[in-house]
């Protein structure tokens, strides 16, 4: 049986790092429009990210001695929450900073170390995360990338599908198989630090639904990589993503998808002499699901700052999380209709149409609502 | 939460309100009884200052105490007993002996006789803390007309007082009862829930049907972890009501609390009863007896409906964004 989280308290060591953030944002994200901001962790700006990294706030959990702020989780939490809230357009470092520089740290060598966590964390290369497949999605482990050991390093074939930002990203961490055939599951896979710049390697953006550009097909035709390109244990590839789908899961991203759409619309009834009691009751509605799914997120933060792979738990979270961003731009959807001979902002309604078409992502990226159900049941001891 | 106290306390109301007890007392019989166990237990002074003898706990104590009284449907009025008893003496007021409880639906006419309608635990109190704008008064039950709510099993009595009812003591100002009852009921409800979610995850393990047990078909499991999602998200939501020092609950968090709280109810107590089937609406089976409560305990001292609009008044009368919001104006 999962623990129930337990309320904690960020330290007031993170909580300094809050005005500073604050004030950084106000400046850095002036002009804006509301519709970009909305688009937050799925925003690139590589120059907004170097600019973060230029303060400190890139890599801020790793070492020191790498260049890191050597802090624990709680600050990258505070900086996290204010960043998302206020739509930062975060995405170019984002899953370097989460997970593949905590996974390079914990598993590589020396030498990877050296080489890339320095990297990471000046917001010099980038990453993405190969996992899907076209014929394996939440059935990862079906995978069938295959990494083969040769005498002048591994040979990948394959293709990757829905990877965020592989078309700007340096590097791929991807998960393939290198031994065995696919019925072994969780047997033989490992996880390769894949040089997106190599021969034979073929990326091809796919367009969304909102016009945007961020998830790509890649294809490894016969790609030649230096046998350091793996990294961990060979054939312990499906232990090591778990670890790194518990900081993917566990992170503030999953439940201020939506608040930028939230702020913005308070904003709007603010604006107004004559806020129905409708929509008040909708405000506090959504305000009594945040406030309780912000402490359990501060209590997985607590969990990552003492060492622990708070996986069952995080995928709680999660699941309520991303049911808490679908809903709001639903729920605000009926409101903003509420009365048919009403003007309502352009730019409100622009950032609404946004988050309204792309909210049905917050539940597949980082496993779906059903596969983070199956995970809760696991913990709640029924498989 | 401490983990001792409440492992202690837990120990102590499940030891003493066993199903067949909480029958018992929902059929009228064995409420002085049990009263007396819990008087004897000391955990009714758990929140009176220890100037005026008790251990002088506060709200985050409060939670594991009402945890565990929901947790065991404690058919007698200990949560609202122990919080009574450590505010009567801030008002000047020496607590009198006996279970208490406290009312938000009563109201006082020109003559200054109280009515209350549908108070919980009215059945099993001797005494009730009544307040308005004008004061609040600690009315004993014996001086009034009490009348059942009509409903099997309940505990909720309407009760009518005479204008001047002997006993009753008058206390000088209003006491904000509604906000207490609130997260007091919205701390009751999650562990009310939390039991339900072990039982219904013990009958679904075994239970079989399909030549397996019912637990182990994905629709099933689906349901159970979204049950599971809400009675977390609930306890987390009574642990921030039930934060911070003394024991005048934060009216936004307690806001918080109980707006949560019975929105959770909702789906917990369909998810259970889903899953059970017909033995889970039988007198005899114990689900109802934690269902029943949760499902009168979602509209006590207010519903999601009046704490969502309160939240939502104080959020859009504020200027800031909702994160600084919450982290000023809310949360711990």
């Amino acid at each position: 049986m999962i623990e129930p989280l337990t309320l904690g308290a960020i330290p007031s060591s993170a909580e300094s790092l809050r005005p500073v953030v604050r004030a950084f944002l106000d400046e850095a994200l002036r002009g804006r429009p509301m519709d970009r901001l909305a688009r937050s962790w799925m925003g690139f700006d590589a120059e907004f990210s170097r600019a973060l990294a230029a303060r400190g706030w890139v890599g801020m959990t790793l070492p020191q001695a790498y260049g890191g702020g050597g802090k624990d989780a709680f600050h990258r939490f505070v900086l996290a929450e204010e960043l998302l809230c206020r739509g930062a357009p975060v995405s170019a470092h984002w899953i370097a900073d989460r997970q593949s520089g905590p996974l390079i740290l914990k598993y590589g060598t020396a030498a990877q170390r050296d080489f890339f966590l320095p990297r990471i964390i000046k917001a010099e290369v980038f990453f993405c995360i190969g996992m899907s497949e076209p014929q394996s999605g939440s059935d990862l482990a079906g995978l069938r990338t295959r990494a083969t050991r040769t005498a002048e390093g591994w040979r990948l074939k394959g293709q990757k599908l829905w990877t965020t930002n592989a078309h700007r990203a340096h590097y791929m961490i991807a998960l393939v198989r290198s031994s065995g055939a696919p019925e072994d599951r969780h047997q033989g896979l490992s996880q390769m630090i894949v040089d997106l710049s190599l021969p034979g390697i073929t990326v091809r953006t796919i367009g969304d639904l909102t016009g945007d550009q961020h998830f790509n097909e890649v294809f490894f035709d016969d790609v030649l990589l230096p046998h350091d390109a793996l990294i961990g244990e060979e054939g312990a590839g499906w232990a090591q993503v778990t670890a790194e789908l518990a900081f993917e899961r566990s992170g503030p991203e999953r439940i201020y998808g939506s608040m930028v759409l939230f702020d913005a619309w308070l904003q709007h009834l603010r604006s107004r002499s004559d806020p129905t009691p409708a929509e008040l009751t909708l405000a506090g509605r959504i305000l009594t699901q945040l406030v309780p799914l912000r402490e359990m997120s501060v209590a997985l933060t607590a969990k990552l700052a003492q060492g622990d792979s708070p996986m069952i738990e995080a995928a709680l979270v999660k699941d309520l999380g991303t049911e808490l961003e679908q809903a709001i731009p639903n729920l605000l959807a009926d409101a903003l209709g509420a009365d048919p001979l009403a003007e309502r902002p352009e730019d409100l309604l622009r950032t609404l149409s946004y988050v309204l078409q792309v909210c049905p992502t917050f539940s597949l990226r980082g496993g779906t609502r059903e596969i983070l159900r199956g995970v809760i049941a696991r913990g709640l001891g029924l498989r | 939460m401490d983990a001792l106290l409440f492992e202690s306390i837990d120990r102590f109301v499940a030891g003493c309100s066993t199903p067949a007890v909480v029958r018992e007392v929902e059929r009228g019989q064995g409420a002085a009884a049990l009263w007396s166990e819990v008087e004897a237990s000391g955990y009714a002074e758990l929140l009176v200052d220890e100037a005026a003898g008790g251990a002088g706990l506060g709200l985050p104590e409060a939670f594991a105490l009402w945890l565990a009284c929901g947790l065991h449907a404690l058919p007698v009025p200990l949560a609202q007993t122990a919080w009574v008893r450590a505010v009567l003496p801030l008002a000047g007021l020496g607590a009198p002996r006996g279970p208490l409880t406290l009312a938000t639906q009563c109201s006082r006419d020109a003559q200054g006789a109280w009515r209350c309608q549908n108070l919980p635990f009215g059945l099993v109190s001797d005494w009730v803390l009544v307040s308005d704008a004008q004061g609040a008064a600690l009315l004993p039950v014996a001086a009034g007309e009490r009348q059942p709510n009509g409903v099997f099993g309940s505990l909720q009595a309407h009760i009518h007082w005479p204008a001047q009812a002997a006993g009753a003591l008058p206390l000088p100002g209003p006491i904000d009862l509604l906000h207490a009852g609130a997260l007091m009921t919205a701390t009751l409800m999650a562990g009310a829930m939390q039991r339900v979610l072990e039982a219904t995850l013990a009958f679904a393990n075994d239970r079989a049907q399909f030549g397996k047990a019912i637990g182990k078909f994905q629709a099933v499991q689906q349901q159970l972890s979204v049950m599971a999602e809400q009675v977390f998200a609930a306890r987390m939501a009574a642990q921030i009501g039930c934060s911070g020092d003394g024991i005048a609950p934060h009216p936004l968090r307690a806001a918080v609390a109980k707006a949560r709280a019975s929105e959770a109810a909702e789906k917990v107590v369909a998810i259970a009863h889903a899953v059970h089937g017909a033995i889970g609406v039988t007198a005899e089976y114990d689900l109802q007896l934690l269902t029943r409560r949760l499902q009168e305990w979602r509209a006590d001292f207010g519903s999601q409906g009046y704490w969502n609009a309160q939240l939502g008044q104080a959020l859009v009368a504020a200027t800031q964004p909702t994160l600084p919001y919450m982290l000023d104006e809310l949360l711990p």
